[in-house]
C-alpha cells in the first residue's frame, strides 16, 4: 500500500465516520438502550465500611416496597458455579454476593430488582446492613514499606545498576501520581436475559465481546456458544471495559432469580469504585549523565496501589528500559495491597505514569546540564532497542521531534525559567516523548461480496470510539477498489469471527491486517473465477455470470516471524506552551502540538481526533484529575463529575496533530501501528516541564493545581 | 449505588423516613383521593398494604409534546424527564452520563431552551414542547449542526454527542457563539471524555458563520 503524505490533517479532512450519522441523530444504541420485552431494573447497594464483615443485612422493607421483585445478598444469592472452584484464599476478581467479607468502601452488598428504575432506586435506599468493621489501610504513602513484586519479571537490571550515582551530573527525585478514573461518559451498563437455563444474551459495555463471552461462560459453566454478547456502540471506556466486572455478574444472577431480563446501570459514583482506575503510584528516579549530556545510568522504582483481592501491576518503570540509549539501568515495579477497589488498565497504562517521572527527570537534567531538552534527547537517541538490542521495526522519533519543534516555535523558548511574561502571565515551553509497544494480535475477518456489489466485513471487535469501522472500511475500499459507501462493517457481536479486545492500541494493526488479507483473498477468489489476474474485477458482473448470490472468504491472521526479529513501538512527542498567572497559579494552555510516529495513517480524520482526545485526557492528568479518598473512612469523596475535574471545552485550545506517517511494514502488511495510548503518554510531563519553564517551579506531584504554584 | 448507613442510629432514621413517607401518602395522596376511594382500599392501607395500593395513586397525568408528537402519559412525580424519555418513550438518543446535572449528556430543548433533563422532573414540563436529538433533523435532512459535527468529527464514541449538538444549537440561538472563546465558555457544561472539544468548536463556528437559521 502506498503511503499518503497527509501529515497535518484539519478537522474537515478525510472520510467521515461510517457510524457518524447514527451518532448525530441519536440512532446509535448503547448497551442500556435496548427495548427488551419484560425488562426489570437493578440497583446496587454499596457497603458503608471499608474493611470488615457484614453482621446482618435487613432487606425486608426493600422487598416489601412497591414493584420490587427480588433483593439479592450473599445470604440468598444462588451459587455461581465459577465462584466455587478456586481455593478460597486465592486472589482474583471480586466475587459478588459470595460471602460476608468487605474489602473496600462501596463494595456491592445487595442488588434490588424492581419493575421500574424509580422503584428499584427507592427500594435500594431501604436496605440496611450492620457491619463489624476492622482497621482499614487506604493510604499508599503510609504503606510503601509493604510493597512487593507480584511477578518475577518486575525487577530488571542492565549494566551496573547504581552507575548513575557516580555520574558527574546527577539528580534523584520522587514523583507522586494520584488515582485517575476513566470516567467514560457512558456509565457501565448491562442488560442480561436468560433465554434458557444454560443460554443467555447480554447487551453489555465491553471492549471485547469475545472475552466477555468466555468470561460469562466460564463463570456460569455454560457452553461458550450459548452466550451471546452484543456491544454495538460503546460510549468510551479507555480501559474500564477490558474485564468483566462484578456488577455484570450481579445482573446475570439477578436475571436468573427474577426470570426476567435485568438492566443494571452503574451510577457515576459507582464508576469511581467498581470498574477500575489508574492506580495511585509513587516513583523514584535516579539519573546521571556526563557533562556533555550522555546518560550514564537510570534507576527507576515504582510502587502502585492495588486492592486486597487482586495483584494488579501496570509496570510504569519499564519505560526507563526502552526510551534512551543508556548502558546502566535498573527498574522495579512493586505494588501495595490496600482496602480499595482493584485498579485496571487506563489509557497508556504503565508508560503514562512512567513517562511523567522519566521525562520530568530528563527535563530537569537538561537544565542542570544547560543543554536544550530536545538536544539532550537526541544525544541519547536509541538507534536500536536498548533492552533487546534488536533493530526497531520502524522508528522516526527524531523526525517527530523536529516536526513538533517547528510547529510550536520551539526556538522562541527561553532556557531561563520564569524569564518570559506576556500580558502579566508567565510563559513557558515544555515537551516530552512517549512510547508504547506496538502489538499485532490474531484476528479473523469474514468478507462477503453480495450480488448487489455490497461488501460485508464481519468480525467480533468492539469500537469504544476511535472509529474502527471507518478505518476498516478505508482499508477495504482501497484493497477491493470499491467506494466506501459500498462497504458495511459488522462488529460488536460475539457470534462473529474472533477479534481481540480493543485495548493496547492493537486494533488497526490486528483487525486492519485481517481486513486487508481477507479482501485480498476475496479478490483472488474472483480472479480464480475469471482466470484474469490483472484487472480490477467487476464483482457484480462476475457473480451474475456464475449465477452466485455471494462470494465469501474467512481469513485468519496473526503476527509473523518479524516479532522475533524487531522491537516494535509507536512513538509520540508532545509540545505545549503554557501561560501561568503569577498571582493565582492558574495554568492556561496556549498552544498544544502532538506528533505521532505510528506508521502509516489509515484514516486521517479519526486518527487526528484520537490524538487530540488522548492529548486532552493527558492535560486532565497534568492539571486536574485526582480521585480523593478520605482516609479516615476509606471512602472516595469526589466520586462525581463536579468534584472530580476532567477537562471541559474552556480548558482546551486548538490542538495540532501531526503525523510522521511513514509505514512500518515490518509489523504488518498495512504499515499501521496503534496510537490510542501514545496520544496521552508523555503529555503530563510536557505540561509539567512547560510550567517549570514558565515559573521555575518543578511540580512532581500531580495534578498541578494552582495551590502548588503560589 | 445507593448507600445506606448501617449503624443502629440510622436504622432508626430509616424508620422515621419510611414513616414520614407513609404518613405523607396517607395524608396527601390517599386522603385527598379518599372521596373517590372505595372503603376496602382504605382498609387495605390500614392493613399495611398501603405501599402497593398507593403506587396506583402515585401516578399523575402528564401531557407533553415531544418532537412534535403529543403524548398523554401517566407518570410518577419522581420520574425525571430524562428517564421518562429513555425508559417510557424509548427515545434513547438523550443520554445519561451522571444523573446529577454535571455533564450535559442529557441536554434537550424545552420550548426552545436547553436544559438538563436529568435535573428536570417530567411533571415540570407539563404542556411544554420538548425537542430531543431525534427531533432535530427534518426527515432525512440533517440539521446544519448535525452536518457540521459529521464534517468536523465533533465526537468519537458519540455518547456525549446528542447533548453537545442540542447545546450547540442553543448556544448559537442564545447569541453566545461570537468567538472561539465564547463558544468554549458556553459549551463547558457539556463534557466530552473522548476530547472532541476543538472539533466541536470548529463545527459550531462553521454553522454560525454559515448564517443558517438554527
Ligand atoms: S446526565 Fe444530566 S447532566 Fe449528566
Ligand atoms: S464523543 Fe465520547 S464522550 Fe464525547
Amino acid at each position: 500500500m502506498e503511503s499518503k503524505t497527509l501529515n497535518k490533517p484539519s478537522s474537515s479532512d478525510g472520510l467521515k465516520r461510517i457510524d457518524g450519522h447514527l451518532k448525530v441523530t441519536g440512532g446509535a444504541r448503547y448497551s442500556a438502550e435496548f427495548n427488551v420485552a419484560g425488562l426489570t431494573y437493578g440497583v446496587l447497594v454499596g457497603s458503608t465500611i471499608t474493611h470488615g464483615t457484614i453482621k446482618s443485612i435487613d432487606t425486608r422493607k426493600a422487598a416489601a416496597a412497591p414493584g420490587v421483585l427480588a433483593v439479592i445478598t450473599h445470604l440468598n444469592c444462588p451459587k455461581v458455579p465459577g465462584y466455587q472452584t478456586t481455593t478460597p484464599s486465592a486472589k482474583g476478581p471480586l466475587k459478588i454476593f459470595f460471602d460476608n467479607k468487605i474489602l473496600y468502601n462501596g463494595q456491592p452488598v445487595a442488588l434490588v430488582i424492581a419493575n421500574t428504575f424509580e422503584r428499584a432506586l427507592y427500594a435500594s435506599s431501604l436496605v440496611t446492613a450492620l457491619y463489624s468493621a476492622e482497621k482499614h489501610h487506604t493510604k499508599l504513602t503510609d504503606n510503601l514499606s509493604k510493597a512487593f513484586s507480584p511477578h518475577d519479571d518486575n525487577e530488571y537490571k542492565r549494566g551496573v545498576p547504581d552507575a548513575w550515582k557516580a555520574a558527574p551530573v546527577k539528580l534523584e527525585q520522587e514523583y507522586l501520581l494520584p488515582s485517575e478514573v476513566h470516567n467514560s461518559m457512558e456509565p457501565h451498563a448491562i442488560i442480561a436475559r436468560w433465554d434458557a437455563d444454560d443460554k443467555i444474551t447480554v447487551w453489555d459495555k465491553t471492549q471485547g465481546v469475545k472475552d466477555t463471552q468466555n468470561s460469562i461462560a466460564q463463570t456460569f459453566k455454560i457452553p461458550v456458544e450459548n452466550v451471546q454478547v452484543n456491544s454495538k456502540f460503546v460510549g468510551g471506556a479507555f480501559g474500564n471495559a477490558l474485564q468483566v466486572w462484578p456488577h455484570e455478574f450481579a445482573a446475570i444472577i439477578g436475571a436468573k432469580v427474577v426470570k426476567r431480563p435485568v438492566k443494571l446501570i452503574l451510577s457515576r459514583a459507582d464508576m469511581f469504585t467498581s470498574v477500575g482506575y489508574r492506580p495511585h503510584t509513587w516513583q523514584k528516579i535516579g539519573i546521571g549523565a556526563t557533562v556533555d549530556g550522555k546518560l550514564v545510568g537510570i534507576s527507576h522504582q515504582a510502587v502502585g496501589q492495588t486492592s486486597a483481592y487482586e495483584d494488579f501491576a501496570e509496570g510504569p518503570a519499564d519505560v526507563s528500559r526502552q526510551l534512551y540509549a543508556c548502558p546502566n539501568v535498573s527498574t522495579s515495579n512493586k505494588i501495595v495491597s490496600l482496602n480499595v477497589g482493584s485498579p485496571v488498565w487506563m489509557r497508556g497504562p504503565g508508560p503514562a505514569t512512567g513517562t511523567f517521572a522519566l521525562e520530568s527527570a530528563i527535563d530537569e537534567l537538561s537544565y542542570a546540564l544547560k543543554i536544550d531538552p530536545i538536544e539532550l534527547r537526541m544525544r541519547n537517541y536509541a538507534e536500536t532497542d536498548p533492552e533487546s538490542g534488536k533493530p526497531f521495526s520502524g522508528k522516526f522519533l527524531n523526525e517527530a521531534y523536529k516536526l513538533g519543534a517547528d510547529n510550536i516555535g520551539w526556538s522562541n523558548r527561553s532556557p531561563k525559567p520564569g524569564s518570559v511574561k506576556k500580558d502579566g502571565w508567565l510563559v513557558g515551553y515544555g515537551m516530552s516523548g512517549g512510547v508504547f509497544g506496538a502489538d499485532r494480535e490474531p484476528a479473523t475477518v469474514r468478507a462477503t461480496m453480495m450480488a448487489d456489489g455490497m461488501l460485508v466485513l464481519q468480525t467480533a471487535v468492539s469500537d469504544i470510539g476511535p472509529g474502527t469501522g471507518t478505518a476498516m472500511v478505508s482499508i477495504a475500499s482501497e484493497t477491493m477498489g470499491i467506494p466506501t459507501g459500498k462497504i458495511r462493517f459488522d462488529m460488536g457481536d460475539s457470534s462473529l469471527p474472533p477479534a481481540p479486545q480493543q485495548g493496547g492500541s492493537t486494533i488497526t494493526s490486528s483487525v486492519g491486517s485481517a481486513v486487508y488479507l481477507a479482501c485480498n483473498d476475496l479478490k483472488e477468489k474472483f480472479h480464480q473465477l475469471t482466470g484474469d489476474n490483472g484487472n480490477q474485477p467487476d464483482y457484480i458482473q462476475i457473480l451474475k455470470q456464475h449465477n452466485l448470490q455471494k462470494l465469501e472468504v474467512t481469513t485468519a491472521s496473526k503476527a509473523g516471524a518479524e516479532v522475533d526479529k524487531y522491537a516494535m513501538y509507536s512513538w509520540s512527542v508532545h509540545f505545549v506552551v503554557v501561560h501561568v498567572n503569577p498571582a493565582t497559579g492558574v495554568v492556561k494552555l496556549d498552544k498544544v502540538t502532538c506528533v505521532a510516529d505510528s506508521g502509516r495513517i489509515i484514516s486521517p480524520k479519526t486518527a487526528r481526533s484520537q490524538i487530540i482526545g488522548g492529548a486532552i485526557m493527558g492535560i486532565g492528568m497534568a492539571l486536574m484529575e485526582e480521585a480523593v479518598i478520605d482516609h479516615r473512612y476509606g471512602r472516595v469523596v469526589n466520586g462525581n463529575l463536579a468534584d472530580y475535574h476532567v477537562p471541559v471545552n474552556a480548558d482546551i485550545p486548538q490542538i495540532e496533530a501531526l503525523f510522521v506517517n511513514k509505514p512500518d511494514f515490518n509489523i504488518n502488511p498495512i504499515g499501521a501501528k496503534g496510537m490510542g495510548e501514545i496520544a496521552l503518554i508523555g503529555m503530563a510531563a510536557a505540561v509539567a516541564n512547560a510550567v517549570y519553564n514558565a515559573t521555575g517551579k518543578r511540580v512532581r506531584n500531580l495534578p498541578i493545581t494552582p495551590d502548588k504554584l503560589v | 449505588m445507593a448507600s445506606k448507613n448501617s449503624s443502629n442510629e440510622s436504622e432508626k432514621d430509616v424508620k422515621i423516613l419510611d414513616g414520614t413517607r407513609r404518613d405523607f401518602l396517607k395524608q396527601s395522596t390517599l386522603l385527598t383521593a379518599i372521596a373517590l376511594t372505595p372503603a376496602p382500599l382504605v382498609r387495605a392501607a390500614e392493613n399495611g398494604w398501603d405501599e402497593k395500593i398507593a403506587a396506583v395513586y402515585e401516578k399523575v397525568p402528564l401531557n407533553i409534546e415531544v418532537n412534535g408528537v403529543k403524548h398523554q402519559l401517566s407518570v410518577e412525580p419522581r420520574a425525571t424527564l430524562l428517564d421518562l424519555l429513555r425508559e417510557q418513550l424509548d427515545l434513547t438518543g438523550t443520554k445519561k452520563g451522571c444523573d446529577h446535572g454535571q455533564c450535559g449528556a442529557c441536554t434537550v430543548h424545552v420550548d426552545g431552551h436547553r436544559i438538563n433533563s436529568c435535573l428536570t422532573l417530567g411533571v415540570m414540563v407539563s404542556g411544554k414542547k420538548i425537542t430531543t436529538i431525534e427531533g432535530l433533523a427534518k426527515g432525512d435532512q440533517l440539521h446544519p449542526m448535525q452536518e457540521a459535527f459529521l464534517k468536523h468529527d465533533g465526537f468519537q464514541c458519540g455518547y456525549c454527542t446528542p447533548g453537545q449538538i442540542m447545546s450547540a444549537v442553543a448556544c448559537i440561538r442564545e447569541g453566545h457563539a461570537n468567538s472561539e472563546t465564547e463558544i468554549r465558555e458556553y459549551m463547558s457544561g457539556n463534557i466530552c471524555r473522548c476530547g472532541a472539544y476543538p472539533n466541536i468548536v470548529n463545527a459550531i463556528q462553521e454553522v454560525k458563520d454559515g448564517g443558517q437559521t438554527v
